[in-house]
């Protein structure tokens, strides 16, 4: 290792980064594009849900429904008949129909109580199921309102007191924010990468770099230590957009954050550099990158599908996705705190993952061309 | 002598070639290369030269035998090679982001050269390579010649003791190699030893030795005028009194005691085989002509490769040329091309007849191969008139296009297809129906002695048969023009020959051939040709008539690259003048 030949490629790497719209692209437009899709557009709870509601006229039914125009949840459609409201569901101009039969009225005032129908669209399983539960809401709610203007109290047997900890709110912007930053830094340190090592080989330029005296620990550093630093900005930039922008909680100390964060951009370098080292061509490394690093990252490491609802074999596979790891501490240090006992864990396999992949790569890299 | 600059003993050295097979690049090599000179290696494609150049810089190591670099055992002591050697790879890694300087720093800091050493170095360099004026532009934005002068300096940041250069020249117009040279032989003059690779053997002449090899062999070695030596009393030069150098080309060939015959200016070259003597025919003329180490490799090689002359049976000697009318197959006129503010071509005309070849030369960057794209349909022109198989290029070029053959630089070929899958895609891409593309891709496969390879991948064929796959496809479809854009780049001298006996025979059956190249001997193959600078038509006419265009008192009988240098040189310097 000599400090001048090394500073002499880390300059390169850092002009090229500079100088090469693709690099920019992957480095610092996407990650704020998908932090802005994941912060503002994607979300998991059901918001401004059509919903349509077959009612005949009486004072009753237009108290609930009123219930259901001032829900956040919902967008009210109006239909006269049951058959129209259910075509609507058909064509999904609507997610749901609350239907009150033409006696709904009647029987509030005669028993106290009356049924209701629901109809929700379960083709999308997970939102069928939220809405289920907000128009039970809006329901319960009505109900007991009814029950106060009567000065009796609702007759249920048991009532559950919810409370959720850590995100009371259920925002699910709280932790897939905090996951976008595994998969930003994924983005950065497998796919930009994996890229540039195939590139030097594709373009010659690695031929040229090994006639020189240069060893191959002085190139790999020289690859290392620039998308560390860029893998580490783009980090940063995450934590800031989400703690100011999206308003997630950091329950956690930093301290805690960036060095797991460090950890992980490691096991991300050396599954990048692992990559580029075997294939040597940047089509082929990019795609290697993008199956074995960021769809696992995407899918498998938790950060949008809860690992335990997985089936066996799939659940077992994550084991070997390092992203599952550095969610689970992000997903903690961000809504939790600082809880050891995970962060510890979660850190020894990260530990490994990046000893193995290295030091993989150490061995492989060899200065020749055969 | 002094101790041997490089040392090969009985190395050898193996590579897999994909499925299952292996390739032997060197097969027990054994050579020596003497310090402080420039040693040149010559060798058809395939004969191991790259392997030769890495193995010496260490990036290889032999399966066998021994490799010493000054005395040193190459293989012990890798670490230690490097620092006095100065490699420069066929295709030099340039940082094409990265600046002239930048890339400069970059290869000093790799080399270690002492920080107040360095800005005297880069003043040197940059005067010796003429880049000086373009220190802050991006090397991507380098015309080829200079990049490979960027290459150049790049590698001898620290003069190196031992210089190794992989083909230098391949793809830099005449100016450019000229300049290179000058550096070399500056070089060789200052005690560099340097070995450089070349498919141009007139750079062979400037050489204090060289060594030759074929399929991994030694072949010979020796300095070049021991190497023309056998040679002397069988090399000559033939005229016949009523022109015809095509035809009497052709007759040459066939005649028995002739290895090889070639066009030269207005005649044509012959080399008879060992103990032939001359036997000339009524109205010939033969006079004898100083030997070239080109004479000595063909003839070299002829023996262990016999295939080459065998080609141009395809029409026979003599037969009549087939009779087209006479018409004009490409007409051009003022045709320009601007990118953005920058005006690539400016306003060429010129007129191609049926059955012609014809040939478009210029410096890197003069803008042929914009004024190509122009002509195949690749690109509309900005303004001008273009009609190309009397169809129109504005508006038909869909049509055109189906009367076009194109080879282009690098043979665009599909490397993962077999051959016969090659062939079977562009007859498919071409449209050819069933019965008619049988006949063809038998033809092709006959034609170019393709039927071994029927199976093998494209991508592992040698560069002379991949080139012959990419003609035969651009063949396929019977097309009345051929384009070829620098075809023979990279392509050892007798592929080169194969090449254009095939493109003889093709204008002889009526075919225009439109061909731009680097080699100065291929624009004497063509009927007329247009010299190209700065986007302009400098000079047209027939190869003596340009050639004449260069006369000068010191300079009687200039070859055709002398014209080519004089030519765009005057030119530059008008331009100079006028701003």
């Amino acid at each position: 290792m000599n400090g001048m030949r090394l500073r002499g490629l880390i300059r390169k790497e850092f002009l090229q980064i500079v100088r090469d719209p693709s690099a920019i692209a992957i480095a610092v437009a996407l990650p704020i594009f998908l932090l802005l899709l994941f912060g503002y557009g994607v979300s998991l709870n059901a918001r401004r849900v059509p919903l349509a509601l077959v009612a005949p006229y009486s004072p009753q039914a237009q108290e609930l429904l009123g219930g259901f125009d001032r829900s956040p949840y919902f967008v009210p459609h109006r239909y006269a008949t049951m058959a129209a409201a259910k075509s609507a569901l058909g064509r999904r101009r609507v997610d749901g129909i609350v239907w009150l039969r033409s006696d709904f009225g009647r029987r509030m005032l005669a028993q106290g109580n009356a049924g209701i129908g629901v109809f929700v669209n379960g083709v999308d399983a997970n939102n069928a199921g939220l809405l289920e539960a907000y128009i039970r809401g809006v329901w319960l709610g009505w109900l007991s309102r009814q029950a106060q203007d009567q000065g009796s109290t609702l007759s249920v047997p048991v009532t559950v007191e919810q409370r959720i900890w850590f995100n009371a709110a259920l925002r699910s912007r709280n932790y897939l924010v905090p996951g976008l930053i595994a998969i930003i830094m994924t983005l950065i340190g497998a796919l930009l990468t994996a890229q540039v090592v195939s590139r030097e080989w594709e373009r010659g330029t690695m031929e040229a770099l090994m006639a020189t005296p240069v060893s191959m620990g002085d190139i790999l550093l020289s690859k290392l230590i620039p998308y560390f630093v860029l893998g580490m900005a783009g980090m940063a930039l995450s934590v800031v957009m989400a703690v100011w922008l999206f308003a997630v909680p950091l329950r956690g100390s930093l301290l805690v954050l960036f060095s797991a964060s460090g950890l992980f951009m490691l096991v991300a370098l050396g599954m990048g550099l692992l990559i580029s080292t075997v294939a040597k061509n940047q089509f082929i490394s990019a795609t290697i990158a993008i199956v074995a690093t960021f769809l696992p990252a995407f899918i498998l490491s938790g950060f949008i599908f809860d690992l335990n609802s997985m089936p066996v074999p799939i659940r077992l596979l994550t084991h070997i996705v390092a992203a599952r790891y550095f969610v689970a501490i992000l997903q903690t240090v961000f809504g939790a705190g600082d809880v050891w006992p995970v962060v510890l864990a979660n850190a020894a396999a990260l530990c490994a993952m990046a000893a193995f992949f290295l030091g993989l790569t150490w061995r492989l890299s060899r200065k020749r061309l055969d | 002598m002094a101790t041997a600059a490089l040392v090969f003993k009985d190395v050898e050295k193996r590579f897999a070639a994909g499925g299952g097979r292996i390739t032997e690049a060197l097969k027990g090599l054994s050579v020596e290369m003497a310090a402080g000179v420039i040693t040149g290696l010559l060798g058809p494609d395939g004969a191991g030269k790259t392997t030769l150049m890495r193995l010496a810089a260490g990036l290889l190591l032999p399966d066998r035998g021994q490799i010493a670099v000054f005395g040193h055992d190459a293989l012990s002591g890798t670490r230690a090679i490097p620092d006095s050697i100065g490699y420069m790879p066929q295709r030099f890694g340039l940082y094409e982001d990265l600046t002239v300087r930048e890339n400069l720093e970059l290869y000093a800091d790799l080399q270690g050269l002492a920080p107040d050493a360095r800005s005297a170095r880069y003043d040197e360099l940059l005067a010796m390579t003429a880049l000086g004026p373009f220190g802050t532009r991006r090397a991507g934005a380098l015309s080829g010649g200079m990049k490979q002068k960027l290459g150049l300096a790049c590698a001898l940041l620290r003069t190196p003791r031992l210089l190794l250069l992989d083909e230098p020249t391949v793809g830099v117009d005449p100016i450019s190699r000229r300049e290179l040279w000058i550096i070399i032989e500056r070089l060789a003059q200052d005690g560099v030893t340097v070995l450089l690779s070349t498919a141009y053997l007139d750079e062979a002449e400037r050489c204090h030795d060289l060594v030759m090899l074929n399929e991994g062999r030694l072949l010979g070695q020796a300095n070049p005028a021991s190497f023309r030596a056998p040679l002397v009393g069988r090399s000559f030069l033939v005229r016949v009194a009523d022109g015809g150098r095509r035809q009497l080309q052709k007759q040459l060939a066939y005649r028995t005691g002739v290895i090889d015959a070639q066009l030269q200016a207005s005649e044509v070259r012959v080399i008879l085989s060992e103990g032939a003597a001359p036997r000339p025919e009524p109205g010939e003329t033969w006079e004898p002509a100083e030997p070239r180490v080109e004479d000595a490799f063909v003839a070299l090689l002829q023996g262990s490769r016999v295939q080459a002359k065998r080609e141009a049976a395809t029409i026979g000697p003599g037969s009549e040329p087939v009779r087209l009318p006479p018409g004009v197959m490409i007409m051009a006129r003022d045709l320009r091309r601007s990118f953005g503010a920058f005006e690539a071509v400016k306003g060429i005309s010129f007129d191609v007849s049926t059955g012609e070849v014809f040939g478009l030369l210029g410096a890197n960057g003069a803008g042929k191969t914009t004024a190509f794209r122009m002509l195949c349909g690749l690109l509309l022109p900005t303004s001008g008139k273009l009609s190309v198989a009397g169809v129109d290029m504005y508006h038909a070029g869909a049509a055109a296009r189906q009367r076009i053959g194109y080879v282009s630089q690098r043979f665009v070929l599909y490397g993962n297809l077999s051959v016969a899958q090659n062939l079977q895609f562009f007859a498919g891409v071409y449209g050819l129906g069933r019965a008619a593309l049988e006949a063809r891709l038998r033809w092709a496969e006959e034609e170019f002695d393709l039927g071994p390879y029927r199976t093998v991948n494209a991508g592992a064929l040698s560069v002379g048969y991949k080139q012959r796959l990419a003609l035969a496809c651009a063949l396929l479809h019977d097309p009345q023009i051929l384009f070829l854009d620098e075809p023979t780049s990279g392509v050892d001298p007798l592929a080169r020959r194969e090449f254009w006996a095939r493109i003889n025979a093709l204008a002889h059956d009526g075919v225009t051939v439109m061909v731009t190249t680097h080699f100065m001997e291929e624009a004497e193959y063509c009927d007329r040709l247009v010299l190209m600078s700065q986007g302009e038509v400098l000079a047209a006419g027939t190869p003596p008539e340009i050639r004449r265009l260069a006369q000068a008192p010191d300079r009687p009988d200039p070859t055709m690259e002398d014209a080519f240098i004089a030519l765009i040189a005057e030119h530059e310097q008008s331009i100079r003048r006028a701003s």
